[in-house]
């Protein structure tokens, strides 16, 4: 199949995702920043790190006061490890091949997942004693601790160095209460038999809609089934580029579309002539306060047409008579 | 306790389909799950699907898997955001109220259209886990080792079941690593996740499966000899891998001894396991009581995930490979697995029988 049907998509949240953290997490990552390990007591007097809000057995909540917490560590034993070839650039915190582990800190009765950073598979076993390697730039966040690091024999845990990312005057920011998530996810999509069909028909400058045996219903831009029976859409059918606003609004959020760059503009549903369902386009030709229900209007084509939905840039009043409500009622 | 049975089971998979949607994909799994199944569509009065927005990287995709059944007039539908053996359990709930006798269950995913290692993260912590991004392969090899150094199995143990998956999945057609080996060939390859090897990895499949259960005379009619349902249950741990034993599986155990795997001396013919990393079967068969030389159980006779997993579809068809054994004679009593969560979080455990 050609490259041209084949989008790369990715799923990322401009500028991180916020999330509040809550009381418990929030002693956890404020003690984080500050160089230290908090536990959280359970309700059999279990030390648990990461704090939990809840008891894992019984479910009551725990963490309620200060005294629930618990400092732990700084080293501890690897309780089990697997190990990374390949880090991902952006994503894992070290960027030569590491392990995670599953970490008993001293002091703790469960265990903390990190990375550990000793070379090769040979640098790391079950039980081998390991110590976190702090940033000095810290955040309040779990990778405050950029990995651990094995302990020789007799060897002491280096303390946090000085935080390096004080306030102008030299204070914390107070309590961590929240967090920003990175978060970044990449796709290669490819178009399926039905969008194809309908990419390659913008291409040629024409909309192609498909329709079942058993049906009259056309259906533009179809995902390949009639959605009202579930059959394949198997039948091409060519769609004209004219038809008329069912419904519409009117935009006045910036940079929401490349190719309305000014505000306000029109966003509608459209029914083409000879289809059943609509079409999602923008109207542009006219001031947004003549765009109405009925409205009949023509695809305004690209000068370059590619097998993309840009090939439509928007859709233009055609001046004909409104379509009646009738026409396009059972499509609201 | 109505009785309910599973009656027709439909999968499709391949490595990467290029040429299909998801719509595309389940039509005609759907199609052959309802040819199966003897009942006329408009006779389903259930409808429930299973999938996972990440791996198509868009809100609300699974709403287009609707297009694939048709909707009008109005149907009875819902989705569950996990493994379509949920959408099982929603429907088996249902259908335990009196007010539907029968339902469609499909699941569906194209898992390479990203990295489904990586998505899995997703669904981790996102305070203390996720801002690191183990993947899925790495918390596996995290339990397994655990695992191996507990129990005294071996590497090459993982290797026999790895090996076993693939002889086995080459009469499964919707497979996507089939073929001859053994457990010294596959040993001798390189750990790329130590302690895991790839053959302990499952491999991708981008496709669906669809079964259809019905209640009582339902299921006799259209079916010689249905897999009722005799067990049905479900026991979650805590998510936190370090809160956790790894070396074995305590909700599987404890939805075992619910569903009533454990109680009687009755056999279990086969057992089908939701097995998408070699050795979580091995915690698995530990924790169903099937493990061991001794043991009468055919374990995934289809070769199982490991072979093939199709996200969110996997584990239901547990039960069409699981049910499929029962309408064949070849099983009286069988069970079906299936797992959600990292390092087996979440379990299910189903006995099916045949009269």
């Amino acid at each position: 199949m050609s490259e041209a049907f084949v989008v790369d998509h990715v799923v990322e949240y401009p500028g991180g995702y916020t999330r509040s953290v809550g009381p418990v997490l929030g002693r956890f990552l404020t003690a984080l920043r500050d160089g230290r390990l908090l536990a959280v007591r359970g309700r059999d007097g279990r030390v648990i790190v990461p704090p939990q809000e809840y008891d894992p057995t019984t479910s009551e909540p725990i963490g309620d006061s200060v005294a629930d917490f618990v400092e732990v560590g700084p080293a501890g034993r690897v309780d089990t490890w697997s190990w990374v070839e390949a880090p991902k650039p952006g994503k894992h915190p070290l960027q030569r091949p590491f392990a995670f582990a599953l970490i008993r800190l001293d002091g703790a009765d469960t265990a903390l997942l990190h990375a550990v950073d000793c070379g090769t598979p040979d640098g790391i076993e079950m039980g081998v004693r390991v110590a976190p390697r702090w940033r000095a730039e810290r955040v309040g966040a779990i990778t405050d601790i950029e990995c651990f690091t094995v302990l020789a024999d007799g060897e002491q845990p280096v303390p946090a160095p000085p935080r390096t990312n004080l306030t102008d005057d030299g204070t914390d920011e107070g309590d961590v209460t929240g967090m920003i998530a990175s978060i970044r996810l990449e796709y290669r999509i490819p178009a399926g038999e039905a969008t194809r069909r309908y990419l390659n028909g913008l291409a040629r400058g024409k909309i192609i809609g498909g329709r079942a045996p058993s049906s009259q219903e056309v259906y533009a831009a179809s995902r390949g089934t009639d959605p009202k029976t579930g059959e394949p859409t198997s039948i091409e059918v060519e769609i004209a580029d004219t038809g008329c606003v069912t419904t519409f609004c009117i935009v006045n959020i910036p940079g929401l579309s490349e190719l309305a760059p000014e505000i306000p503009y029109v966003s509608a549903q459209i029914l083409l002539d000879g289809a059943d369902n609509m079409q999602f386009g923008l109207i542009r030709g006219c001031d947004v306060d003549e765009v109405h229900m009925g409205m009949r209007v023509r695809a305004k084509w690209a000068e370059e047409l590619k097998p993309d939905h840009r090939s439509i840039l928007w859709w233009e009043p055609t001046g004909e008579p409104d379509a009646p409500y009738e026409h396009y009622k059972d499509n609201l | 306790m109505r009785e309910v049975a599973v009656v027709s089971f439909a999968a499709s998979g391949v490595a990467k389909e290029t040429e299909h949607n998801e719509v595309e994909i389940i039509v005609p799994v759907l199609r052959d799950a309802i040819a199966g199944s003897g009942l006329e569509k408009t006779e389903i009065d259930f409808v429930c699907s299973g999938s996972l927005d990440y791996l198509f990287g868009g809100p609300f995709a699974f709403v287009a898997g609707v297009d694939a059944v048709g909707a009008v007039p109005p149907i009875r539908e819902s989705h569950v955001e996990m493994d379509a053996a949920w959408a099982l359990y929603e429907a088996w709930c249902y259908i335990q109220t009196g007010d539907v006798d029968s339902a469609l269950i499909f699941g569906f995913s194209k898992g390479s259209l990203g990295d489904v290692y990586e998505i899995l993260t997703m669904q981790t912590d996102p305070y203390s886990l996720l801002p690191l991004w183990p993947s899925a392969i790495h918390m596996a090899g995290l339990q397994a080792r655990a695992y191996l150094e507990s129990s005294g199995r071996t590497e090459r143990d993982l290797c026999e079941v790895a090996a076993r998956s693939r002889v086995n999945a080459q009469q499964t057609q919707y497979a996507v690593r089939a073929g001859d080996t053994t457990a010294d060939a596959l040993l001798a390859q390189p750990k790329t996740a130590d302690p895991l090897r790839a053959s302990d990895v499952f491999a991708v499949a981008d496709g669906a499966a669809a079964v259809v259960i019905a209640a009582g005379d339902v299921a006799r009619r259209v079916c010689p000899r249905p897999a009722w349902i005799r067990g049905l249950e479900h026991r979650i741990e805590a998510h936190q891998l370090g809160l956790r034993d790894l070396t074995r599986s305590e909700s599987t155990e404890a939805a075992a001894t619910a569903a009533g795997v454990r109680a009687g001396e009755d056999k279990v013919d086969v057992a089908e396991l939701h097995v998408q990393f070699s050795h979580e079967e091995l915690i698995l068969a530990d924790a169903l009581g099937i493990a061991g030389p001794d043991s009468a159980t055919v374990v995934n006779p289809s070769g199982g995930p490991l072979a093939g997993n199709c996200l969110m579809a996997a584990g239901l068809e547990r039960f069409g490979e699981a049910a499929r054994r029962i309408w064949a004679g070849d099983a009286d009593r069988a069970v079906a697995h299936a797992t959600s969560g990292p390092c087996l979080q979440h379990n299910m455990v189903a006995v099916l029988e045949g009269d």
